[in-house]
């Protein structure tokens, strides 16, 4: 009976790829959306001390960085290892710092310079001489919303 | 000439293109990380005019250059530090600025410790040489510590106002949340009411 002839056994039927380019792009669309460009290019390490008591930043286009840290392995021959303040793409002193707020505040419109927030991302080994610096130079120029940028975690993973 | 159909593009590749954009992508993304501690820094004010507080009024936490904790003249670990904070704040012991007592306190109403959550003071002061990590974890206790109040003080008023079973945490959390379904109006009102009753009251000094 030819009706109930047995396959023919062997080869396994190829799977068929047509739906990979879909899965793919799906990812593709996915980190494609999730992804934040840095703004800038970080000279110095930068690991963050982790907390748990933390709050969520908001609106991210009303936020200053500074960075603070050791000149990472390029720059140590020239900058040494002392921990530095990086603005934007550039190593800077504590002086700088009202000049950096004086501009990031006249590219902003006028009515959001009050909701304005200096992001402080200190890396953990820092010490707080060089924060309190920089404290003390942000309420030169009256910004006076600070948020020391953390990680999410417990603080027993900062020994 | 016979009409000839358009010969089809072939899209095996395809898959190989997206896998290369995918890859890209993998690798430049770094997931932001925006979150901290968040605080306000003092004005700097001209007229230095002394403002005098009681000693008792004020919880003194000091970080040394060797991350060493003194909290009010005694060596104290971190993970005392939290609980410390809040019996200070919760104590209670007297009258605020109003001459109202605090009847939502729980503290044991020492009169020798704080007198009133609006009064209580936590001053936290470190040397240059104090590590930043060392900083940010007592940071984080002492706001820990408001949390503990506040949430405490949210489970309680919560239930009255319609907001039944939410820590204060979840509260704020709703009060941004679009798409939470509840009455955000009265929710403000309750958070606004809790952060009065728990005032953060942390300075950090030079």
């Amino acid at each position: 009976m030819s009706k109930f002839k047995k396959k023919k056994g062997g080869d396994l039927p190829a799977v068929n790829t047509a739906s990979l380019p879909d899965i793919v792009f799906m990812l593709l669309f996915f980190f494609m959306v999730a992804t934040v460009m840095r703004e800038d290019t970080l000279m110095i390490e930068n690991r963050l001390p982790s907390a748990d008591q933390i709050e969520k930043l908001e609106k991210k286009n009303l936020v200053m960085y500074i960075y603070v840290g050791k000149p990472s392995s390029n720059y140590k021959a020239k900058y040494g290892t002392e921990a530095r303040i990086q603005l934007n793409d550039k190593f800077a002193e504590v002086t700088d710092i009202a000049a950096f707020i004086a501009a990031e505040r006249a590219s902003k419109r006028e009515e959001e310079i009050p909701y304005l927030t200096t992001s402080l991302r200190v890396d953990k080994e820092a010490n707080m001489g060089i924060v309190g610096d920089i404290k003390q130079e942000l309420r030169k120029v009256n910004a006076l919303k600070i948020n020391y940028t953390t990680t999410q975690g417990d603080v027993s993973n900062n020994n | 000439m016979a009409k000839r159909a358009a010969p089809e593009v072939n899209a095996g590749s395809m898959a190989d293109i997206a896998f290369l954009l995918l890859i890209f992508f993998l690798v430049t993304t770094t997931m932001e990380k925006d979150s901290g501690i968040s605080r306000k820094l003092p004005p700097i004010e001209e007229s230095e005019e002394d403002v005098i507080i009681k000693q008792k009024n004020i919880f003194t936490v000091l970080l040394n250059g060797k991350d060493q904790l003194l909290v009010e003249e005694e060596l104290m670990e971190l993970k005392d530090l939290r609980a410390a904070a809040v019996e200070f704040l919760d104590n209670g012991g007297g009258e605020n600025a109003d001459g109202e007592k605090c009847n939502y306190c729980k503290g044991k109403r020492d009169p020798a410790s704080s007198d009133h959550p609006d009064k209580a003071i936590i001053s936290l002061k470190n040397d240059r040489e104090t590590s930043y990590k060392a900083y940010i974890s007592v940071q984080n206790e002492l706001v820990g510590a408001y949390n503990v109040l506040r949430n405490r003080r949210a489970l309680e008023i919560g239930p009255q106002k319609g907001f039944a079973d939410m820590s204060f945490t979840e509260m704020t959390k709703n009060a941004k949340d679009v798409n939470w379904p509840g009455n955000k109006e009265k929710l403000k009102e309750v958070i606004d009411q809790i952060k009065k009753e728990y005032p953060q009251k942390l300075s950090e000094v030079q």
